[in-house]
């Protein structure tokens, strides 16, 4: 599973590699400790590869580049899928993944901006990310500089106030250098969102707040591409993509099921999950 | 006795911050005339983010903007800073250790008849609970405008905390400021009376009045709550034999909190009497009353030493 991922190639069969070893590295790594929040790892696999093997300029060698393209994972807790792109893109050493969780190490359940070549935000607490993403953009504007900012946000994150005071406040700056994706996986802790706080309907709740929304195949690379496309060249204000995705995506016995937002893992498990990964399965 | 506008002050600096330094920016939450940096907003419309009533929303941004190379002042009420968007200030600004400085006014019960929901008893015990956090309260106008160029100075978060309308003038203009560096405005050998913001005054007047009834009290203004200055601390406690603490908070987790801790890790056994507000949530009414009502004057300040030195 090497390859070198050329910034800017339009390769969906690379793209589609990127994924699944973000995927197969993602549960590689949890599957070291013993737990991890696989389920929103998983979910968001195809977005991250999406943005870190295509969409985001970046230099790995120059983490703090002042032009670079920002993004902030939001749901915190999703930032493990965040570090194998950062790793596999040469931000840090890959053998960083093997100190996961470790005392004192720099890769942990949720990212700190201080420790991680690349994480442009520390997160964990969710509802936070939106308003630093705002806060970026209007950096952005204000020094005329063209990098553009993303935030990936969790479906259950939308319960937050603070995510509609940064929705609100995006779309009265008109900034459409910001990028909201919901990964909308359908489940928080407790169940569906649906049964224990629901968000329907999310897509007119975005738009009512300001922002052009479109919904798609959050495994999609093609239509998550063709998203951010659409957001460049809304210049009216924010574009928010709400991704349709599954929880667990790519493991059989994850996907759909409530208690892998965050759980342990068996050795067995673990080894059947890799094999689907693979495709050895 | 002279008094200058604290807020006033306040804005003409802010003011005078942006026209020397353009790395600043000024984020409001729908309270820029409140805190008088409407004048900065004026002056500098590109470089001013009012994000109106929402507190949380408000850090997020100027903690986005520090990381993009951007000084953020923050200006608001310091609950609405310090409670509001207590977990954003923690884990945005603090954590990630980012050069933002919230200037949280009208703090204290410097809005009487506002009533607790729009005063402050709480603020220096939640900002110097948290790691990477600098706490300054400046004393008077002068002081006040000193405190934002040194905030601008230092490195890393700071919140500063101000107050709104009138305060009796302690120190001249363009008197020094160091943060960490307690002024000590008076000399003498019996009482240290500590005190902080808009109590240095009182302090300075009761150590007055206490000397014409011969004791001898020497005043600090110790204005950062965090880091204290140990060193004024250990001189106050081996040098005298009786500290008094003065803040317009409460005395749970402020000042009188700060420096029995201090006092403690130096191993220093004076005895310490915190004077603030009581345990309890404050009546209504008039600034100046309701700092009679609630003891945060000279008059209490003398009628407590007095009864303290009695029985020690």
């Amino acid at each position: 599973m090497k390859g070198d991922w050329q910034l800017g190639k339009l390769d969906l069969d690379g793209l589609s590699q990127a994924a699944r070893l973000i995927r197969i590295e993602v549960c590689r790594m949890f599957g070291r400790v013993g737990q991890g929040h696989f389920g929103g790892a998983l979910s968001c696999a195809d977005i991250v590869a999406a943005l870190y093997f295509h969409e985001l300029r970046l230099r790995p060698e120059e983490p703090d580049w002042p032009e670079r393209d920002r993004f902030i994972m939001s749901k915190g807790h999703g930032a493990p899928s965040h570090y194998i792109a950062l790793g596999e893109k040469g931000f840090f050493p890959k053998e960083w993944w093997e100190q996961y969780e470790k005392l004192g190490a720099a890769l942990n359940t949720h990212p700190n901006m201080l420790k991680i070549p690349g994480v442009d935000f520390s997160a964990g607490s969710l509802g936070h990310g939106l308003s630093v993403g705002v806060g970026m953009a209007l950096a952005a504007r204000q020094d005329k500089r063209s990098y553009r900012t993303y935030v990936l946000l969790g479906d259950g994150e939308c319960n937050e106030g603070s995510v509609w005071e940064a929705a609100m406040c995006a779309a009265h700056y008109h900034l459409d250098n910001l990028v909201a994706i919901v990964d909308r996986n359908y489940l928080m802790v407790d169940g569906c969102t649906e049964q224990v706080m629901g968000l329907e309907p999310l897509e007119q709740k975005w738009n009512a707040f300001g922002w052009c929304t479109e919904v798609i195949d959050g495994h999609d690379l093609e239509a998550i591409l063709n998203a951010f496309d659409n957001a460049r060249k809304h210049a009216a204000g924010p574009y928010a993509i709400i991704a349709n995705t599954v929880k667990g995506k790519g493991v059989s016995f994850m996907e759909g099921r409530r208690e892998w937002h965050g759980n342990e893992i068996t050795p067995e498990e673990l080894t059947q999950a890799l094999r689907e990964l693979e495709g050895t399965a | 006795m002279r008094t200058e506008s604290i807020r006033e002050r306040f804005g003409l600096a802010m003011l005078e911050l942006g026209r020397r330094y353009p790395r600043v920016v000024v984020v409001t939450g729908d309270l820029m005339y409140p805190t008088q940096v409407h004048h900065f907003a004026q002056a500098y419309p590109d470089r001013f983010y009012d994000v109106g009533i929402a507190e949380q929303n408000m850090i997020g941004v100027a903690a986005g903007m520090a990381t993009c190379g951007k000084i953020p002042f923050v200006c608001s009420y310091a609950n609405f800073t310090a409670l509001r968007a207590c977990e954003q200030i923690r884990n945005d600004i603090c954590y990630t250790n980012l050069n933002v400085k919230i200037a949280g006014l009208s703090s204290g019960l410097t809005y009487g008849v506002g009533g607790p929901t729009h005063q402050s008893y709480e603020d220096l015990a939640t900002m110097r609970s948290m790691a990477n956090m600098t706490v300054v309260v400046p004393a008077d106008a002068n002081a006040a405008e000193a405190a934002v160029f040194a905030a601008y100075e230092h490195d890393g978060p700071v919140f500063l905390r101000l107050g709104r309308g009138p305060e009796p003038v302690v120190y001249d203009r363009d008197a020094s400021f160091t943060i960490g560096r307690a002024c000590q405005l008076r000399e003498g050998q019996d009482v240290s009376i500590i005190a902080n913001g808009p109590m240095v005054y009182e302090a300075l007047s009761a150590a007055e009045h206490l000397e014409k009834a011969g004791i001898d009290c020497r005043v600090y203004d110790m204005h950062t709550l965090k880091p204290l200055d140990l060193d004024s601390l250990r001189s106050a406690g081996l040098e005298t034999n009786l500290i008094v603490t003065v803040e317009e908070h409460y005395i749970i987790g402020g000042l009188g909190s700060a420096v029995l801790e201090g006092l403690n890790e130096l191993g220093v056994s004076t005895p310490v009497m915190r004077i603030g507000i009581p345990d309890l949530f404050p009546i209504i009414g008039p600034t100046n009353e309701l700092r009679a009502h609630y003891g945060l004057c000279a008059d209490n300040i003398v009628r407590n030493v007095k009864a303290a030195l009695s029985s020690i």
